[in-house]
């Protein structure tokens, strides 16, 4: 046997189905292409149908995949510019997409059920790419840092480019952060609260920042304002071309479009809670504190966002490195399957609140609960504790 | 030698060479360069590369 046998030899079993995160940015050219080649009206509702319907079944098809690189491979796999040009691919295409989708919606003579499809396939995408945003905005290289505000564009979002570093990062799975949410809270309660909250925590942080170099909140180093400022470009140029007709289309879209991404916020961290330290310190953020999914297919779409427990204890790891651990919780299924649970309240406790019970062992006073019913879960799962039942 | 402060350029934690940190094990009055380079920021994460050294105020 040599020693060059022995040296780690790994594969990125993954490596050639990255690009398909972009390929998913182009479903309305796609379902454009579709309609034309078989006049299917459905074909406008093609990227719902592929979110909420395709991914979900062929995570459940495809199923897990607990593969990780090896240490001594990561160094390597890092640099490799292939993986990050898979992810700067999908920036081009959402413009593209979203340009086709408002001048579709102007000039396409479509349905009232047709453009309610085009509309909703366009926000899936638009929500899709702060995914992208997120995985170009925690690089240190300024380049990917502008290309994450410019992906954020289109669903005028600029202020998470800000927030998710800034604020999510530090405050994660703790009571104070807008964008965890709690055990007993559905997703329509989590929407405002972490919309709301995230928006003010951005300012907040920007003026923080820029007090510190002597600058007002209201300068041009203020990174929110910056990326809003391509949100107005944008919309104002489409306005400008295509009259004010595309801008109920532009303002649907990226409303619908961030709620794709606080429906992911809310299912990352439900319940979770880092312990405080003696000092009144928050534990750091730790494997536990996030829930994750080895579910495929989802992973290829966005970028091992579902690996989540290692994306916060390394922020700035790329995703191709990012790694499976056993000792974080597992969610039942993958992102694209819980977000539909989470759309559902009843159907989401009671498939998620005995996951969180159990994982804290039923002590919940572990546990990151809503406030208004803090008392209540604690005290009824205690007295299940004492008898024995959880 | 006055002591530092380095800010990570993540999430904008500050280290400050006085202060340590002492959740971390690292005891106050540890200089940057003692602070081992597997270290990380403790609010985001970050690597110790990831930090940038800050003006003392």
């Amino acid at each position: 046997m040599t020693t060059a046998s022995l040296a780690p030899e790994w594969h990125d079993s993954k490596r050639y189905l990255w690009p398909m995160g972009a390929v998913v940015i182009a479903l309305p050219l796609l379902g454009w292409a579709l309609y034309a080649l078989s006049g299917w009206a459905i074909s406008w509702w093609l990227a719902p149908i592929f979110v909420y319907g395709v991914i979900p079944l062929f995570d459940w098809l495809i199923g897990t995949d607990e593969n990780n690189p090896p240490e001594a491979r990561v160094p390597t796999l890092e640099r490799e510019r292939y993986y990050r040009w898979a992810v700067y691919l999908a920036v081009p295409i959402e413009y593209l997409s979203v340009v086709f989708g408002a001048w579709m919606f102007a000039h396409g003579t479509l349905a009232w059920h047709e453009i309610v499809g085009l509309t909703i396939s366009v926000a899936m995408i638009s929500g899709v790419s702060i995914n992208t945003a997120h995985e170009l905005g925690h690089k240190t290289d300024t380049f990917e840092r502008w290309l994450a505000k410019i992906a954020l564009g289109p669903v005028a979002y600029g202020h998470f480019f800000v927030e998710h570093n800034r604020g999510h990062h530090v405050r994660v799975a703790t009571p104070e952060d807008p964008a965890s949410s709690r055990f007993g809270e559905n997703f329509y309660e989590f929407l405002p609260r972490s919309m709301i909250g995230s928006l003010r925590s951005a300012w907040a942080l920007e003026r923080k920042r820029l007090a510190r170099q002597n600058r007002s909140v209201w300068s041009i180093h203020n990174e929110n304002l910056q990326a809003w400022a391509i949100t107005v470009v944008f919309f104002g140029a489409l306005t400008v071309w295509l009259g004010w007709i595309v801008l109920p289309f532009l303002l649907v879209q990226a409303f619908y479009g961030a709620t794709l991404l606080e429906v992911v916020n809310y299912l990352e961290h439900y319940g979770l809670k880092r312990q405080t330290r003696a000092d009144g310190s928050y534990e750091r953020c730790q494997p536990q504190h996030s829930w994750n999914s080895n579910h495929v297919v989802t992973n290829i779409f966005l970028y091992h966002l579902q690996r989540h427990s290692d994306h916060h204890a390394n922020p700035t790891r790329s995703y191709q490195a990012l790694r499976h651990f056993s000792e974080a919780p597992q969610l039942p299924s993958g992102y694209a399957s819980m977000i539909l649970l989470a759309y559902l309240p009843p159907l989401w406790f009671k498939i998620m609140d005995p996951k969180v019970v159990a994982h804290y062992r039923g002590d919940m006073r572990l546990a990151n609960i809503k406030p208004s019913r803090h008392d209540a879960v604690i005290a009824r799962y205690a007295a299940q504790r004492a008898s024995g039942v959880v | 030698m006055p002591f530092k402060k380095w800010r990570c350029v993540i999430c904008d934690y500050v280290y400050d060479e006085e202060l340590g940190a002492p959740n971390d094990g690292i005891e106050p009055g540890t200089r940057w360069a003692d602070v081992p380079d597997s270290w990380s920021c403790p609010d985001c994460g970050a690597s110790k590369a990831d930090f940038d050294m800050v003006e003392i105020d």
